[in-house]
C-alpha cells in the first residue's frame, strides 16, 4: 500500500452516471488485478473505495458510478486537478487458477476491474472470454474495449435494449470455460452461483472505513472464518463463500 | 530541542500520541507503512473473553467531519490474542502495549485481565466501559458509577500493571464516573469513547448502520472531547489520556492543555495511515511556534484561567 497524489488527465462521462477517469502518477503498488484504490475527496472524512480498471505506464484508469456525494463530487473535477490516493489495496483476482479458457462475467460498474485481468490473461497466453450485463444499453461501459484486445464478447441487458435479452446467465449457455472470474451486484453473484459449473473467484463490495484491514468495518463471514473485504478480500474463492 | 516524553501511570513514553484502539488493530499490519516504534505506545483492538465476530454490515457510516462506526467488538478473543496476535506484535514492537479490554460481565473483564496480566509486553489495560455498539454489554457499566467501580475493582484485584479505565461520553456527568473509578482505585481515565449517534439512507428510507446506531468519531467530536477532558481533569488526581477528534500535532497540544497527560488518535488512522507518525512529527515544531520547551509543562495549562 502506498499513499501518493495522482493528476488527473482525463474524467468523462461515459454512460448513465457513469465517468471514466484517467490519473498520472505512482502505480507500482498496483500488482494485481481486481484491487482498489482508495480516494480522499476535500469536504468528505472517509476515502471512496474504487476499483482498478487498468494500470499501465503510470496511468491509473477508473470507472465510477455516481450514486452519492462523493462520487458527484468527483464527476466535477476536471483534467490537472490532484487526487490524495492510498493504492495496492485488496488481494486482487489469483491468476494461477485460472485454466486455458476463464470466463470473465461483469455487471454493470462491476465491469471495470475486469477489464485489466481479461489484458492479464492474455499476456499469459490464456484465451478469456467476457460476458458483460447491463440493465439498459445507456448503461454499456468498455464492451469495445473488451473486443478491442480480441475477446469473445457478449453483452447482456434487462431490458432488451441491446445485445441479448436478459441477465449474464442466460449468456453463459453454450460457452464452454475452465473457470470463472465475476464482480457485480449481489443478485448476479447468487445466480451466477447457482449457475456455474467450474471453480472460480466473485469480488465483493462492501461499506468501508479505512480499505486497509485497520477497522473491521467490512468484514464478512467465510466457510473459513472472518475475512476483511478490504485487506482479506474483496476477492473470494467460491469454495470459501457463505451465501 | 523540546521534550516530548511524558510519563503515563510510572511508564515513562517517547511522546504523548498513542493510536486508539479499533483503529490500529494489534499494530502489526501498520508495522509494514512504517516503523510504529516511533509512538508513545498504542491501545490495541478491544479484545474480550469470547472471540467475536461483531456486528452486521453496513457498519461504517459517514458524517460531517467524521464518521459512525458500529463494529461491535469484533476480536478474536483472548487466547487468540495472546498466543497468535502478540508474538507478531513483539516482533515489531519493542515498547509497551496498552491491552484494550471490554466484556459483558464483571468477572468477563477479571477474567479477560487477569489473562493479559502475564503477558510481559503489556504496560496499561485500558478496561473500555464505554462501548455504545454492543447491547447489554460494556455500556451500561460505564453509565453508572457503582457499576463502574464495580468493574474497576475487579481488575485491579487481578493485575498490577496500571488499569485506566475508558469512559463513555454518553452519560449526563461524565466526571461522576471518572471519580468514582479513580476511588476504586483506577490508576488513569481515558475519554472520550464514541458519541452515540446515527445516519438514514434516503433512497432506501433504512438506517445506514444494519445497528441503526454507532459511534460517532473524527473532528467533529473534537470540542465535545476537549470539554469532558477538561471536566475530568478538575474531578480527578489520576493522569487522563484525551481522546476524540484529534487530527494534528495543535490538537494533541490543546488536549493536552485541557487536561491530557497523552492523547489518543483514533478515527484520523483510518483516513490516514500515516496519520500518528505525521502527528509525532511534526509535534516539535508545532511545540516551538507555541514557545512549549516540555510537554510536561502543560497538562492542564488551561485551568489557570478564570471563568471571565
Amino acid at each position: 500500500m502506498k499513499e501518493s497524489t495522482f493528476i488527473i488527465r482525463s474524467n468523462t462521462q461515459i454512460a448513465r452516471s457513469v465517468y471514466k477517469m484517467e490519473l498520472c502518477g505512482d502505480i507500482f503498488d498496483i500488482t494485481r488485478p481486481g484491487q482498489f484504490v482508495n480516494i480522499k475527496l476535500e469536504g468528505f472524512f472517509l476515502r471512496r473505495p474504487i476499483s482498478v480498471c487498468d494500470a499501465e505506464d503510470g496511468l491509473l484508469t477508473v470507472i465510477y458510478k455516481v450514486v452519492g456525494n462523493g462520487t458527484s463530487k468527483m464527476s466535477k473535477m476536471n483534467c490537472g486537478d490532484t487526487l490524495d490516493l492510498l493504492t495496492g489495496l485488496g488481494n486482487g483476482y489469483d491468476l494461477s487458477k485460472s485454466g486455458e479458457y476463464p470466463l470473465l462475467i461483469g455487471g454493470g460498474v462491476g465491469v471495470p476491474p475486469l477489464y485489466m485481468l481479461c489484458k492479464r490473461l492474455i499476456s499469459e497466453n490464456k484465451r478469456p472470454s467476457v460476458i458483460l450485463g447491463f440493465n439498459s444499453s445507456d448503461e454499456i461501459i468498455l464492451a469495445e474495449d473488451f473486443k478491442s484486445l480480441g475477446v469473445d464478447v457478449k453483452v447482456t441487458t434487462a431490458d432488451g435494449s441491446a445485445g441479448i435479452k436478459g441477465f449474464v446467465t442466460d449468456a453463459m449457455d453454450g460457452i464452454s470455460y475452465s473457470y470463472f472470474y465475476t464482480c457485480g451486484p449481489m443478485p448476479m453473484f447468487r445466480a451466477i452461483e447457482k449457475k456455474a459449473l467450474t471453480s472460480g473467484q466473485f469480488s465483493f463490495e462492501e461499506r468501508m472505513g479505512c480499505g486497509f484491514g485497520a477497522c473491521m468495518g467490512c468484514s464478512c463471514k467465510t466457510k473459513y472464518g472472518y475475512k476483511r473485504i478490504c485487506r482479506d478480500g474483496p476477492v473470494l474463492e467460491r469454495e470459501e463463500i457463505v451465501w | 530541542m523540546v521534550n516530548t516524553n511524558v510519563t503515563l501511570c510510572k511508564i515513562k513514553i517517547d511522546n504523548p500520541v498513542i493510536p486508539a484502539s479499533g483503529t490500529f488493530g494489534y499494530g502489526y499490519e501498520f508495522a509494514q507503512l512504517y516503523d510504529i516504534n516511533c509512538l508513545g505506545t498504542f491501545s490495541f483492538k478491544g479484545t474480550t473473553r469470547e472471540p467475536r465476530f461483531g456486528n452486521p454490515t453496513p457498519r461504517i457510516a459517514e458524517c460531517p467531519s467524521g464518521m459512525l462506526n458500529a463494529v461491535g467488538l469484533q476480536n478474536p478473543g483472548v487466547d487468540k490474542v495472546i498466543d497468535t496476535e502478540l508474538p507478531k506484535l513483539k516482533k515489531c514492537f519493542n515498547k509497551p502495549v496498552m491491552a484494550n479490554v471490554s466484556g459483558f460481565s464483571v468477572d468477563d473483564y477479571a477474567y479477560t485481565c487477569e489473562k493479559l496480566d502475564k503477558e510481559e509486553q503489556i504496560g496499561w489495560l485500558e478496561v473500555n466501559i464505554s462501548c455504545p455498539n454492543v447491547h447489554g454489554g460494556g455500556m451500561s457499566f460505564g453509565t453508572d458509577p457503582s457499576s463502574a467501580a464495580q468493574v474497576t475493582r475487579a481488575v485491579k484485584s487481578v493485575t498490577g500493571k496500571p488499569v485506566i479505565i475508558k469512559l463513555s461520553p454518553n452519560v449526563s456527568d461524565i466526571a461522576l464516573i471518572a471519580r468514582a473509578c479513580e476511588e476504586a482505585g483506577a490508576d488513569g481515565i481515558s475519554l472520550i469513547n464514541t458519541l452515540l449517534g446515527m445516519r438514514i439512507d434516503l433512497k432506501t428510507k433504512k438506517p445506514l448502520l444494519a445497528n441503526i446506531t454507532g459511534g460517532y468519531s473524527g473532528p467533529a467530536i473534537f470540542p465535545v472531547a476537549l470539554s469532558m477532558v477538561y471536566r475530568v481533569y478538575e474531578a480527578v488526581k489520576i493522569p487522563i489520556i484525551g481522546m476524540g477528534g484529534v487530527s494534528c500535532a495543535e490538537d494533541v497540544i490543546e488536549m493536552m492543555l485541557a487536561g491530557a497527560t497523552a492523547v489518543q488518535v483514533g478515527a484520523m488512522n483510518l483516513v490516514d495511515p500515516f496519520a500518528c507518525q505525521k502527528i509525532i512529527n511534526s509535534l516539535p515544531a508545532a511545540m516551538e511556534k507555541y514557545n512549549i520547551n516540555n510537554l510536561n509543562d502543560i497538562i492542564g495549562g488551561a485551568h489557570r484561567w478564570e471563568k471571565t
